[in-house]
């Protein structure tokens, strides 16, 4: 079996009434990138925050590199996190700021110009922390994550307010450390930003996991679509029960037909309309995104 | 914990911080000790509540150190407003997951924050004091004042007494402000609750029932300032300081420990 940076047994959490996560089962495999998805108040931040000790469990238990969560203390210095946005010491400049925390962690202070340097903030980094952009506050907290060299990366939603090549940035970061060998735990509401890069996914959905595996495993649940577009309009009907009647799955969408049908099946539905006198105008075959495929499994609309 | 007193004197001693309180410090210390010795004919008095100090007074050996205490009584204002302003702002800044991950140990992280505090206010109290009897000497001669008393070794001993209890005080007032800091989670109430206790309910509860005012834990840590009084003793006013602050501390130190960190 692979070694596990990361595995929680029945971890619950109860605020009042509400589970923030109930009976929460999931692995980490060591050495991967695992996406964490769920939409807004799934749970994503409070299981971080179970992980990394800040808050203890209702029930449950989990370890982290191989140590249980009740002694973070054994764990937390292979571990780099950045929990729900990044928050810093407004009056003191982002140099100062990671200084405060390699001092607390022990950690060299040579190591904070490096990591100014690799996310891009050497030349901002004597200035406060308060004038920063929500870009460089993100920046400057993945920099504190990254103080311990650690084992175990974990990231809460680390792309938010970036802009495009700053997400491009933070992936490649991942990417890097990842081949090196450090596991990342990486959240986000959004799959598609995750679907890339992660080889694990675990997906919460109103504190319960509901997908927890390889990214491969969800794609294989992914049912392709055909994309038909007859030539006049008024041909989609005909063309429509033609299909249903040998078996297909059918949907109209704005002028088409989305046939749920893999690649091979694009001859047969040609062929069928060319017998039924009609002309394609377009025929293209459509992967759902991982997106569409977990909200189809979670049976949730857009 | 020394990495923690470390890291957390980095954060003291920021510009802002540093130079405003020693600003403030500074500038309480200058005015109170000047009013002193500029004032001495005033018909209004140049001491506390209007009372007068003469020359003759300020001519002995505690003459030396009479700027230094009336100052003292702010310097744990002072430092309450910063210890509990320092504390409270870890939750309310949500710096207190940071500190956290890289020093596990809450009371690793209480103990070191507290040493350094100490400093802090170590500091405050010494410029203070070295401010007070500066301007002391250097006014004197105008009030006609005789300085030959103040360098015998009596004054010596006075100054590093009084120097040594306004420290106390005021490390008694800034743990009280760090108790309720650590509570209340906000720098603007913990700052609020902490002043209006101070200044306000105690001095009503004070002159509502005269008796109360020796179980007060504001009343007891300035008399420790002052050196104990004659209706109030020293001896009283640590008893009466350290239960408060031992169990205050307690209570605090148990909620750190257990509560979730959820902001
Ligand atoms: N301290 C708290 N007290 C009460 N309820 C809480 C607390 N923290 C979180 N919750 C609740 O727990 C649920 C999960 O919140 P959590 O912050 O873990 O969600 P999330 O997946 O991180 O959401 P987002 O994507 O918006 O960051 C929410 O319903 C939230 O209201
Ligand atoms: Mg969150």
């Amino acid at each position: 079996m692979e070694k596990t940076a990361i595995s929680a047994s029945d971890l619950t959490k109860i605020y009042g009434e509400r589970a923030a996560l109930s009976h929460g089962n999931f692995v980490v495999p060591e050495g991967s990138i695992c996406g964490f998805v769920g939409p807004n108040g799934s749970g994503k931040t409070t299981t971080i925050r179970m992980l990394l000790g800040l808050i203890a469990p209702t029930s449950g238990t989990a370890t982290v590199l191989g140590e249980s969560i009740s002694h973070p203390e054994k764990y937390l210095p292979h571990v780099g996190a950045m929990i729900e946005g990044p928050a810093f010491y407004p009056a003191l400049s982002g140099r100062e700021n990671l200084k405060v925390l390699a001092e607390l962690g022990g950690f060299p202070l040579s190591r904070v110009d490096q990591l100014l340097e690799k996310v891009d903030l050497a030349d901002r980094g004597g200035s406060k922390f308060k004038t920063y952009s929500l870009g460089m506050k993100q920046r400057l907290g993945i920099a504190a994550a990254l103080l311990p060299n650690p084992k175990l990366l974990i990231l809460d939603e680390p792309t938010n307010g970036l802009d495009p090549s700053g997400i491009q940035e933070v992936r490649g970061i991942i990417k890097d450390l990842a081949d090196s060998g450090t596991t990342v735990f990486v959240s986000s509401h959004i799959l598609s930003e995750l679907e890339m890069i992660c080889e694990y996914l675990i997906m919460l959905r109103e504190g319960r996991v509901i997908f927890s595996g390889r990214t491969q495993e969800l794609l294989s649940g992914q049912k392709p679509i055909i994309v038909a577009k007859p030539e006049y309009d008024v041909d989609l009907t005909n063309l429509a029960k033609k299909l249903t009647d040998s078996g297909f799955n059918i949907s109209i969408v704005d002028g088409s037909l989305h046939i749920e049908a893999a690649q091979e099946a694009s001859a047969t539905i040609n062929r069928m309309a060319f017998e039924t006198g009609i002309t394609l105008a377009s025929i293209s075959v459509v992967l759902p995104t991982l997106e569409e495929t977990f909200f189809e499994m979670t049976g949730d609309s857009k | 914990m020394i990495r923690v007193v470390i890291a957390e004197l980095r954060k003291l001693r920021r510009p802002t911080l540093l130079l405003g309180t020693i600003a403030t410090v500074g500038g309480l210390s200058a005015l109170f000790t000047s009013i002193i010795f500029l004032m001495i004919d005033s018909e209004d008095g140049n001491s506390r509540r209007g009372e007068s100090i003469g020359p003759e007074e300020l001519s002995q050996a505690t003459g030396l150190v009479y700027g230094f205490r009336l100052v003292g009584a702010f310097l744990g204002i002072v430092a309450l407003c910063i210890f509990a302003s320092q504390t409270a702002q870890e939750y309310s800044l949500g710096t207190l997951r940071n500190l956290l991950v890289r020093q596990p140990s809450r009371m690793k992280i209480l103990a070191g924050k507290f040493i350094s505090m100490k400093i802090f206010a170590l500091v405050m109290v010494l410029f203070a004091g070295a401010l007070s009897i500066l301007i002391s000497f250097a006014l004197a001669g105008r009030a006609g004042v005789d300085t030959s008393a103040w360098t015998t070794s009596d004054a010596m001993e006075l100054l590093f007494k009084s120097t040594l209890n306004i420290f106390i005080a005021t490390l008694c007032f800034g743990t009280f402000g760090m108790i309720l800091g650590l509570l209340l989670r906000s720098p603007i109430s913990a700052i609020a609750v902490g002043v209006l206790w101070i200044l306000i309910l105690e001095n009503i509860l004070g002159a509502l029932i005269k008796s109360t005012g020796k179980w007060l834990p504001g009343f007891n840590f300035s008399n420790l300032g002052e050196g104990g009084n004659p209706s109030l003793s020293y001896r009283h006013s640590v008893a009466v300081s350290l239960a408060y602050l031992i169990i205050g501390g307690a209570i605090a130190a148990v909620f750190f420990k257990r509560r979730d960190v959820a902001n």
